[in-house]
């Protein structure tokens, strides 16, 4: 059984169809790459696994659990999610965006919640910004702000989506080596990015998405070095210079 | 000039009950319109038509009529209906005022309420639900939180406004502000050092008030461009 099983996926917004039918597979601790070009669905297709966009046909299932209206919040917390602009609580210390999930929502211990999310915080090399207010923080230590808040509940699988498409340059690197940390322990992924080089390096599978469809799927090495189809080798001689 | 203290002194004295009344109504009317605003903003359309329609009706208008209507009207309609109900068996007719004043209230706050709720980021509601949160939860816990900081000053705002309203409130039986200066003119026929009297004991309430939250909204406005 595998992790994740997208069948049929359709999404349409009024009359624009955005996704026409995904099939995709997920297994466990595979880090799964979509890219493609900005419209071509795969944002929406990431969004409508964990339902912040409801799907208007197919169906999701993870750990053979079809995913619905009724139990969407559960099935949420085996889902991290990492957004574009990292929408991290403002109100909240960085330590608070990190156990405001597990106190509320898995009513966990506080106490215990606060030294995991010290851990977590550790791991992403900003312990010592625990205290601090997201503000104060470079916009890469809030993306990995962001990354620890998502591992704070414990989820199955990461979904991230353009995690460093809002960054400046010399920050892109230090939020790609958590995401590729996390790969190496196990961690099964699904990121939709604009990073070749990431998705090359960590990808066990790479799909490339245009128009609403999977055009190609493959290794990172199929898709991303040897296209098949026009349409890959298009958008990849206009990314890849 | 001491007849000018004296008016300022004796409009004094309904500072409690305007303070009072007006405390309480701004309660009532940021629980019922964070409700309003609530009902406003959900899928059912039958809520929403329902917050509308009363948003409509309170803000179309006097609130002087809808003390009256309050104050006196209901009694009349119960009694009519065989039912003896009279205020003064509930606690008088500051009672009937106070709820005319929240509820009020209750329908320009929903409106600032919901602008506030409105200006939080999507991307906060989505974040907050990707932990697992319930919608309610998510309101609750990220969204009215920050939404607070941005109503505050409109809040503020409609609580003069609400203190400078209640000045209708001597037409339904209760001794407020003005109401005290009234009494005061007719006995003493001192009718310029009365009115001016109770000018300056609202102007002690709302001066200060509207010196907070200016300086509140530059501290605010300070903080954005620092961030």
């Amino acid at each position: 059984m595998s992790m994740i099983e997208i069948k049929g996926l359709c999404k349409s917004f009024g009359e624009h169809e955005v996704l026409k039918g995904i099939d995709q597979n997920v297994e466990e601790g595979e880090v799964l790459c979509i890219v493609g070009p900005s419209g071509s669905g795969k944002s929406t297709m990431l969004r409508c696994i964990n339902r912040l966009e409801e799907p208007t046909g197919g169906e999701i299932y993870i750990d053979g659990e079809l995913v619905t209206d009724k139990n969407v919040d559960a099935m949420r917390t085996k889902m991290g999610m990492v957004f574009q602009s990292f929408n991290l609580f403002p109100h909240k210390s960085v330590l608070e965006n990190l156990t405001i999930g597990p106190i509320n929502v898995k009513k966990a211990d506080r106490k215990q919640s606060e030294e995991k999310g010290l851990a977590l915080l550790e791991r992403v090399g900003l312990a010592e910004k625990a205290n601090e207010y997201p503000r104060n923080l470079s916009g890469g230590q809030q993306q990995r702000v962001a990354i620890a808040r998502a591992l704070a509940m414990d989820p199955e699988v990461m979904l991230f989506d353009e995690p460093t498409s809002a960054l400046d340059p010399e920050m892109v690197g230090e939020v790609l080596d958590v995401m590729k940390s996390l790969a190496k322990d196990g961690m099964t992924m699904i990121v939709v990015t604009h990073e070749m080089g990431f998705a090359k390096e960590v990808a066990d599978k790479v799909i490339f998405m245009d128009g609403g469809y999977i055009v190609e799927q493959g290794t990172p090495d199929d898709v991303l070095n040897h296209p098949q189809m026009d349409r890959t080798k298009d958008f990849l001689s206009k990314v890849l210079v | 000039m001491g007849v000018y203290l004296k008016g300022f002194l004796i409009a004094c004295r309904g500072i409690p009950a305007t303070v009072a009344v007006s405390l309480i109504a701004i309660v009532i009317g940021a629980a019922f319109g964070l409700l309003l605003a609530l009902c406003s903003q959900t899928k059912s359309k039958i809520l929403q038509v329902l917050a509308k329609v009363y948003i409509d009706v309170v803000r179309g208008t006097p609130m002087l009529v809808q003390a009256l209507i309050m104050a006196y009207g209901i009694p009349w309609l119960l009694q009519s209906w065989g039912v003896g109900f009279k205020w003064d068996n509930y606690g008088g007719m500051v009672v009937p005022a106070v709820i005319v004043c929240g509820f009020n209230s209750a329908a320009y706050l929903s409106e600032v309420i919901r602008s506030g709720i409105q200006a939080i980021d999507k991307g906060q509601m989505e974040a907050a639900r990707s932990l697992g949160m319930s919608h309610g939860m998510a309101m609750r816990l990220v969204i009215i939180p920050q939404a607070i900081r941005i109503i505050l000053p409109a809040f503020a705002n409609e609580f003069v406004t609400l203190i400078k309203e209640t000045s209708v409130l001597g037409y339904v039986g209760v001794v407020e502000i003005l109401r005290r200066g009234q009494l005061w003119n007719s006995s003493s026929f001192e009718t310029f050092p009365a009115y001016i009297g109770v000018a300056l004991a609202y102007m002690i309430l709302t001066i200060p008030l509207s010196k907070i939250i200016n300086g509140y909204e530059r501290k605010m406005a300070r903080k954005e461009s620092a961030a």
